[in-house]
């Protein structure tokens, strides 16, 4: 067994990896959500869904440590959120738009999710070490082959792999990607999951994904929370993805239809349901 | 025939470039030459996160409002480098403070910057010394810069090379991945801020070297040529730097015996450095910087 997975197994031992107790979130007179009760295991797979300005951010936002919960407690490994986030959480935000002429390189940036926060020049005290341990990022997720690309050249799936390496640099125990999919053609998304699903069965990563589309994590996910202008309900995707629940979520009605192994879910009104499906081929 | 046809005359030449005693007017220009040196550091430094940042536009509004601050020492007769500096301090810190989104901060340099101009304008209007006292202050003049004023340039570059040593890690994280240093705590507001401050002692020395007009030249042209032709962290730095030096260092050597102030051969040094690394760089990209060795990365095993 090696040094990280042991970590990672010391870890499971210790309880709950992320747990949130009647956690609500208030911005003056809007309650974005309340009352939200969810832990989260060591190598659990959780799906955060719902529409745009459900409150999927600034859940993330709570998680990160940059947003105070109004009400309710967050505790990341038994501690509270904040500084000790800085190891404990890998982050892979949404893809930006890179200008081609930014100097920096997939190296680069994993680089920085292992000592970017510190001060001073990168200092040559640990160089080789370092440098040893960015080749071994990139490699575990394919990204040797362009290393020394600049990443405005790179394209998106080959961008979301180096941002997984980036996040993977300090080891941590909770992955929490925000919309890591989205304008990937399916062949990247497949690609990207199975990259996020490997880890977490190998290093018992637990995994938090918001996204506003289920079916490609479909396959891997262990629980959903959905968060709704309504209210939110945390459960198996076969309890919380239903007719009934997300009708009840969206205060009007709505079907969530089986089909092979999607779910396609179809607004009653013209209600915004962002992860509409289309039929597949 | 028109003036306009005439090929220059010999003159022109001579005025443009001079020769003459070249030895002896090194040796009277000595210190100007360690001003560019210094300066061409300096402005290489910075200019790796004003492009990184985004705020060229920024840096010219910061320079102009110093160019106010020094126009107002001059007219009240106090020193020069300490109204540039506190000019291109007020201007940096209001511009940080207001503007810290790209947008923002463009929008308030447009306000700021014709209104701080305005009253550079109105300061050596009513200014009733030397005229090329004020000319200096714009475009720039190889003023044989006195020992006292040295030291000031000197001693302000050392407080932005260490600062920007202490600063450079994080705020390079905070630059060209801001979403992922906020999520590890990177006080990216503060950098920020810290880096303004910076850039506005960079700024007013540069004022008083190339002049208000032409700071960009040190302060953008360098570090835009360094990320045409690499991408790596430790060669965009130096690069950047050495284009400055060469710049401000060359531009002055060639000055010196002509009789036309120092910015133009400044800047088109800098420009034509510019000029080349675009050369170089479009080269590049055709041969595909991107290239790789034959697998498509996307049928690379997966393992984690």
């Amino acid at each position: 067994m090696t040094r990280e997975a042991a970590d990672a197994a010391a870890r499971r031992t210790t309880g709950p990896v992320l747990e949130l107790d009647g956690a609500g979130l208030t911005f003056g007179e809007r309650t974005v959500w309340s009352g939200i009760d969810l832990t989260v295991e060591a190598g659990e797979f959780l799906a955060v869904l719902g529409p745009n300005g459900s409150g999927k951010t600034s859940l993330l936002r709570v998680l990160l440590g940059l947003q105070e919960l109004t009400s309710g407690r967050l505790s990341i490994l038994g501690g509270p959120p904040g500084r000790a986030s800085c190891c404990t959480i890998g982050y892979v935000p949404q893809q930006r738009l890179v200008d081609p002429v930014t100097p920096v390189r997939p190296r680069d940036l994993v680089r920085m999710g292992i000592d970017g926060h510190r001060w001073g020049l990168a200092g040559l005290s640990h160089r080789r070490e370092t440098r040893a341990r960015v080749d071994e990022l990139l490699d575990a997720v394919g990204a040797t082959e362009y290393a020394d690309v600049p990443i405005g050249l790179l394209s998106g799936g080959e961008q979301q792999r180096v941002r997984i390496a980036q996040a993977l640099a300090t080891d941590p125990a909770v992955l929490l990607c925000d919309e890591p999919l989205l304008s990937l053609d399916l062949g990247h998304q497949r690609q990207v999951v199975d990259l996020i699903d490997a880890r977490r069965r190998s290093h018992g990563t637990a995994v938090v994904f918001v996204t506003h589309e289920i079916n490609p994590v479909l396959p891997y996910v262990d629980r959903v929370l959905y968060v709704a202008p309504a209210g939110h309900a945390v459960g198996s995707p076969d309890d919380v993805l239903t007719s009934a629940t997300l009708t009840r979520l969206y205060g009007t009605p709505v079907d969530a239809l089986r089909v092979h192994d999607r779910i396609v879910i179809v607004g009653g009104s013209n209600e915004t349901h962002h992860h509409i499906e289309r039929l597949p081929r | 025939m028109s003036a306009w046809t005439a090929v220059p005359t010999d003159d022109f030449w001579h005025r443009l470039f001079s020769f003459q005693n070249y030895g002896e007017l090194l040796g009277l220009v000595h210190n100007s030459l360690i001003a560019g040196a210094v300066l061409g550091l300096v402005g290489g430094l910075v200019g790796v996160f004003v492009m990184n940042r985004d705020m060229a536009f920024a840096v010219h509004g910061v320079s102009e409002i110093s160019f106010a601050g020094g126009a107002a020492a001059l007219l009240a007769s106090v020193n020069v480098s300490l109204g540039a500096i506190i000019g291109s301090l007020v201007a940096a810190v209001l511009i940080g403070m207001l503007g810290s989104r790209a947008r923002e901060r463009n929008s308030i340099t447009g306000v700021l910057m014709p209104f701080a101009l305005g009253l550079g304008v109105l300061f050596l209007a009513l200014y009733t010394g030397r005229s090329a006292n004020k000319f200096g202050l714009l475009t720039g003049q190889i003023v044989a810069v006195d020992n006292p004023q040295l030291a000031w340039l000197v001693g302000t570059s050392v407080v932005v090379v260490i600062g920007m040593a202490v600063i450079w890690r994080p705020l390079m994280f905070a630059s060209v991945d801001p979403d992922v240093a906020a999520a590890r705590g990177v006080p990216a507001r503060s950098l920020s801020l810290v880096f303004m401050v910076l850039l506005a002692l960079a700024v007013a020395m540069a004022v008083q070297v190339v002049g208000a007009l032409l700071v960009l030249a040190l302060l953008v042209t360098p570090a835009a040529a360094a990320v045409r032709v690499t991408a790596s962290p430790v060669w965009v730095p130096v690069l950047s730097v050495l284009f400055a030096v060469v710049s401000a260092v060359g531009g002055i050597m060639l000055a010196l015996g002509g009789s036309i102030p120092i910015s133009p051969y400044v800047t088109t040094i800098s420009f034509l450095i510019y000029v080349g690394c675009r050369l170089v760089g479009s080269r590049r990209g055709r041969r595909g910087w991107a290239q790789r060795s034959g697998v498509p990365a996307d049928d690379l095993s997966v393992e984690v």
